[in-house]
């Protein structure tokens, strides 16, 4: 479904990408790990458009990506709602935005579905600064499945917030993304490792400079539905859980 | 961006009630309130008496300068009567603050009208960066008076020479900080509207607006601050109405006492013309 071929990009001389070869299938969750400055960020915007590879191509069912499209919703780390607008009229005028083509009362429907799919229909006349952090990257969420892309690209999605809020949206966002959807497919950057095996159908570890490229790619085969509590007794998690350290930790930049 | 500069500290004070902060708990009720209130006043009166006292030392060192006695005098008759009219020359300073205040609301509106649109322009497109940048840069250290006589040139009359220069002077400031903040919209904002594909409309309306809001009312609070200032000098020099007319005619009639009572009413005019803003600037933090 998305294939990336010899994807090169340098920042200032600096390569942030040497040659990713990648392939997703339709209806797989991918996490992407590794350090900072590993250029996994990098990667999820050339993905979704919003920057155009040195050399390589990306192409979408074998259709080449040039720009952004609404094929590929984004969710950003900070939320980046519209302080000025509700939450609702954020969800709203994004999919109104990004799906011209959409009559309104269907356009309607499916924004109060995603807000009530993530809790929020009874805030949704508030704005964006009077809610919490989770709630905003959770109206953030509603945002990009309302558009209704074929790929959710996720970028450290919940990595400003605390703890308890993270495990919760990390549930909502595997219900929405199982049962409630027309994405199929999802790439989500992250810090986590306990986030990436749970979520991930296989996850992408980045090498560092002076080789930031795909390290390797670890498969998660553990059954869904899973859940936090039940996911650590798995043998398959353990196995994850050190394989990844172990590159990670390879990976440590000597500077640092 | 140097130029950003000055206003950078205007911002963050504005930025008092930004998004994300929670009120402060209300500080002990009424009482505490009450207590603060009453010291401020106090201190504030201290001040004030000690400054007089200076004033009052140094004009008896000085026979020509007015005492305090005097200066208060001077201002309760000129509030006994603000509004009288006797022609053109002889009008009461309430009416010559008026006759002033419509000059640079004029000037002020007009400047606000191209500065803001023409700030947008500038932060928005790189291009128009360069291209006006420059320009800015060289006319606004001139003092806005030396537009006096090109105003009065082309305008052919006083009066509108001086909207003129409280235009020229008001309008830097509001181009400067509208460029800045327009200039200053986050990179994930951006991003946001090209990812859902917001049109250029919607792009202005929801992102650029709401994120320049705070530092267009900074601009237009010093472009208010230094226009009130300006027009003072302006009517000094056009000579004609206007509450700068007043100084300079009460001088001429050898009334010093008068002076002293205007600079501490156009100071007062000066300090609400402020709050306006300021009040403006909190409304507009979301």
């Amino acid at each position: 479904m998305l294939d990336l071929s010899g994807v090169w990009k340098s920042f200032n001389g600096q390569d942030v990408l040497r040659g990713v070869d990648l392939s997703i299938g339709q209806g797989e969750f991918v996490s992407f790990i590794g350090h900072s400055g590993c250029g996994k960020s990098t990667l999820l915007n050339v993905v979704g458009g919003l920057l155009d590879a040195d050399a390589g191509e990306v192409s979408l069912d074998g259709k080449r990506i040039t720009g952004p499209g609404p094929d590929r919703a984004m969710v950003f780390q900070n939320y980046s709602l519209l302080p000025r607008l509700s939450l609702l009229a954020n969800v709203r005028e994004a999919a109104r935005a990004a799906r011209p083509e959409r009559k309104a009362a269907i356009n309607d429907e499916v924004v109060e579905r995603y807000l009530n799919a993530v809790g929020l229909w009874e805030h949704r006349d508030k704005r964006p600064a009077q809610v919490s952090g989770g709630m905003q990257q959770r109206t953030a969420v509603a945002r990009a499945f309302a558009v209704g892309p074929r790929l959710l690209l996720l970028d450290e999605p919940f990595g400003a917030l605390d703890a308890l809020t993270r495990a919760r949206l990390q549930q909502q966002l595997i219900e929405l993304w199982s049962h409630e959807s027309e994405t199929e497919t999802v790439l989500m950057v992250t810090h986590g490792i306990d986030e990436a095996i749970l979520l991930a159908d296989r996850i992408v570890v980045m090498a560092n400079p002076p080789r930031p490229s795909v390290l390797d790619v670890i498969p998660v085969d553990i059954t869904r539905p899973r859940n936090r509590a039940g996911i650590i007794d798995e043998p398959a998690f353990r196995v994850v859980q050190e394989r990844l350290m172990a590159l990670l930790s390879a990976e440590e930049p000597a500077a640092a | 961006m140097t130029i950003v500069h000055p206003t950078t500290t205007e911002a963050e004070e504005l930025s008092g009630g930004a998004p994300n902060v929670p009120a402060p708990p209300a500080k002990k009720e009424a009482g505490g309130r009450l207590m603060r209130l009453v010291s401020g006043i106090g201190w504030a009166s201290v001040g004030v008496a000690v400054f007089v006292a200076l004033w009052a030392l140094v004009a008896r060192s000085s026979p020509d300068l007015p005492t305090p006695a005097e200066g208060f005098a001077a201002l309760r008759e000129l509030l006994r009567y603000p509004f009288y009219d006797l022609g053109p020359n002889d009008k009461g300073i309430g009416r010559q603050m008026g006759v002033s205040l419509l000059k640079v609301f004029k000037g002020f509106a007009m400047a606000t009208l191209i500065g803001i649109p023409l700030g947008f322009l500038m932060g928005g497109s790189k291009r128009a960066w360069s291209a006006i940048n420059p320009i800015v840069q060289i006319l606004r250290p001139v003092s806005p008076l030396a537009w006096f006589p090109i105003g009065l040139v082309v305008l052919k009359d006083v009066a509108s020479a001086a909207v003129f220069v409280i235009f020229v002077t008001s309008l830097w400031p509001t181009v400067i900080n509208t460029a800045a903040g327009a200039a200053s919209v986050p990179a994930d904002q951006r991003n946001v509207a090209r990812v859902f594909n917001l049109g250029r409309f919607a792009y202005i309306r929801h992102i650029v607006i709401p994120h320049s809001l705070p530092s267009i009312i900074t601009g237009m609070r010093l472009s208010m601050g230094i226009a009130w200032m300006v027009i003072v000098a302006a009517e000094m020099l056009a000579g004609n109405t206007g509450i700068g007319y007043f100084v300079w005619n009460s001088y001429n009639g050898g009334s010093l006492a008068y002076v002293i009572s205007a600079i501490v009413l156009i100071g007062i005019v000066g300090v609400a013309l402020d709050a306006m803003f300021m009040r403006l600037a909190r409304k507009a933090a979301v």
